[in-house]
């Protein structure tokens, strides 16, 4: 199988999606880049590099750049998706919410109930999320959590190339709006991605390693530093299962609770700041409902509850590492046995 | 576009369909029967009809709080809407929207929006689609002298421009952002910041339908052209509070009095027609009875129609669960 970047995998399920569908269109800031300038078309192919080449196959009609108007396009992606196109907006940086929210939690989240299940709004928003590039504190923040807290939308938060493409070609042809999460540090990630088009359904978690002691819960980049937490302590003889979740809304607990059965014990990798994160979601509802299974106190890993800093002296003690869940684990693995009531 | 019998006949009989709603929504509230929030669009009948007169199902509107008149004039059907004021199974929303969500997609009614300055955007999206599908359809945001403060329209409204979408921006101005003189707060003329975006604007007086029709006529069919977007200011009164329930101390004492008796676009629209023998009153009466008598049946209706069930709570969050 070919390998691919998680950039070229998101390329890749919007051009077959655009080749499909012909009312998917992809709009936002350098979407291609150097609009009205004298320079090259098609300059940037998106902030990132990730949209390069739709302009020249899909033309001007298909491929909207815009101005810096997030509460615009956002707000036309709703609307557009409400009366027909199936959209993909680019907010650049999921900070960027701030001054567009409006348009996606109390337009198109709530098209659907609102107008008594009479509108479909199939709109995506790629969103770059995550610390790690020095790019201080209002360009690094996970925010997930937030989008995962309104009814109506779906948030996809791919963990390699591999689930990038299959969970974007799904983004796109799902009728609901869904916030589709790409970590800026793992563009240049590589993998196996199959060239044909795939779909990977939402609500199905990911189990990439299965263990007998410890379940750990990754989300997003969080996944990859997981496996390598796993792999160390299968060295000590610790046994990890480990499990991706893939989107948060809809969360697939059903297989984290029969996860925490087998194991006992439960580690949420998160690297949203800690207070109603996805770690405290997923730990309230195991603590509910598995609480008789659970042998050791549940753990979460997430940075502290402070803005993503700068220096990169702050910046990587903030961030969550194999070493931080390496050592959550052990000390779940070294609390006392519970004693049956 | 000349206003032929039949048409004069349609403005008259939907104009007095909104104000007999809206004055049977402000009794019924006072009375208790209807929960939430209500903002009645009685006074500025002329603006609604005026502009949707032009339209059909393929063009979108997106509208405001003050979304009743832009409904009945977009073609939503009134006894569903009235149920759905009344929170009724059988209201356009399943009785999960209200008064400030009144929509029906398949009439092109793209919503009453409870955010001020919520539809512009929305509307450069609609009319994207019309665009990119080639539907010749248009696409009209209203929103009120609040809702032109908003960032969403400056943004909206720019970016129609430069994608040359085929959209009109309505802003409808009753003298008050809920409490607020629009004399105070809106700076400048709302017809200038259509010319900083580069689109045409225009001013009309909203007791004026016919002026109202003419200039929103010109715009509608300026955007079918695929010359891109409009403004129209209108100025218009509005004869209840902001809400159902404002005492309205802000407002001078005999204001709403002196304007219902000045600045009455219905009174004006009879006038209008009769002296110039366009329509007789009697025609016109007949209609008002009728819309008299639509409203009655649609509320004893909604009043006897059932409530959802409670398991309607869970439904329709998602198309796919």
């Amino acid at each position: 199988m070919p390998k691919k970047s998680f950039r070229q995998a998101v390329n890749e399920a919007l051009r077959q999606e655009m080749e499909r569908d012909p009312s998917v269109v992809v709009m936002g800031e350098d979407i291609a880049g150097g609009m009205g300038a004298p320079g090259e078309d098609d300059a940037w192919g998106g902030p990132l590099g990730v949209t390069k080449g739709l302009l020249a196959r899909f033309g001007r009609g298909r491929v909207l750049d815009t101005p810096i108007s997030e509460s615009a396009f956002i707000g036309a992606a709703a609307g557009a998706a409400a009366t027909g196109l199936r959209p993909v907006a680019d907010l650049m940086f999921v900070d960027f919410m701030g001054v567009c929210f409006d348009q996606i939690f109390n337009q198109a989240a709530k098209f659907r109930y609102m107008f008594g299940g009479k509108a479909k709004t199939p709109m995506v928003i790629r969103t770059m999320y995550g610390a790690g590039f020095r790019a201080a504190s209002q360009h690094s923040q996970c925010l997930y959590p937030v989008f995962t807290h309104i009814p109506g939308l779906k948030v996809a938060i791919p963990s390699s190339p591999y689930e990038a493409k299959g969970l974007m070609i799904q983004a796109i042809r799902d009728d609901d709006p869904v916030i589709f999460f790409e970590h800026k540090a793992m563009y240049d990630d590589e993998d196996e991605v199959p060239d044909e088009a795939y779909t990977i359904p939402f609500g199905e978690a990911n189990f990439l390693r299965e263990g007998e002691d410890v379940t750990i819960v990754a989300i997003g980049r969080m996944v990859k530093f997981a496996r390598e937490a796993a792999d160390q302590l299968a060295r000590e003889k610790i046994d990890c299962t480990v499990l991706d979740p893939r989107t948060t809304s809809p969360l697939d607990i059903g297989s984290i609770l029969e996860s925490v059965r087998e194991t006992g014990r439960l580690v949420v990798v998160d690297e949203a700041n800690p207070r109603c994160n996805m770690a405290t979601d997923i730990s309230a509802q195991v603590a509910e409902q598995a609480f008789d299974a659970l042998k050791a106190p549940i753990r979460m890993v997430s940075p502290p509850h402070v803005p993503v800093p700068f220096s990169p002296a702050l910046e990587d003690e903030f961030i969550p590492s194999a070493e931080k869940i390496g050592a959550a684990v052990r000390s779940v693995m070294a609390a006392p046995a519970r004693r049956a009531a | 576009m000349q206003l032929n019998r039949d048409d004069l006949l349609r403005a008259w009989r939907e104009m007095r369909t909104i104000r007999a709603f809206e004055e049977r929504v402000h009794t019924e509230f006072a009375a208790g029967g209807i929960p939430g929030f209500v903002h009645l669009y009685a006074g500025e009948e002329a603006s609604a009809v005026g502009v949707c007169m032009h339209l059909s199902d393929r063009d979108v509107i997106a509208s405001t709080h003050r979304g009743h008149g832009h409904c009945i004039a977009k073609g939503c059907d009134v006894k569903a809407m009235m149920q759905e004021i009344f929170g009724r199974a059988g209201g356009l929303c399943a009785g999960k929207g209200g008064s400030m969500h009144i929509a029906d997609i398949s009439r092109g009614m793209l919503g009453a929006n409870g955010i001020v300055g919520g539809a512009p955007p929305l509307v450069c999206g609609a009319a994207l689609t019309a665009k990119v599908r080639g539907t010749g359809g248009v696409a009209i945001a209203f929103c009120g002298d609040g809702g032109a403060n908003q960032g969403t329209t400056a943004e909206g409204m720019n970016l129609a421009s430069v994608w040359k979408l085929p959209a009109l921006f309505v802003i409808e101005d009753n003298g008050y952002a809920e409490s607020t003189a629009s004399a105070w707060s809106l700076a400048g003329d709302p017809v200038k910041r259509a010319e900083g975006y580069g689109m045409p604007g225009t001013r009309v007086d909203g007791r004026d339908f016919f002026a109202v029709h003419e200039a929103a006529g010109e715009a509608i069919e300026r955007a079918r052209k695929g010359e891109g977007p409009s403004l129209l200011h209108v100025k218009l009164e509005r004869f209840f509070g902001h809400f159902e329930g404002d005492a309205m101390t802000y407002r001078a004492a005999d204001e709403v009095a002196r304007l219902r008796a000045e600045r009455d676009c219905l009174a004006s629209f009879r006038r209008r027609v009769t002296e110039a023998g366009l329509l007789d009153g009697a025609a016109l009466d007949a209609i008002d009875r009728e819309a008299a008598a639509l409203i009655e049946e649609a509320v004893s209706e909604a009043k006897a129609a059932a409530f959802p069930r409670p398991a309607e709570l869970l439904t329709d969050v998602y198309v796919s669960y």
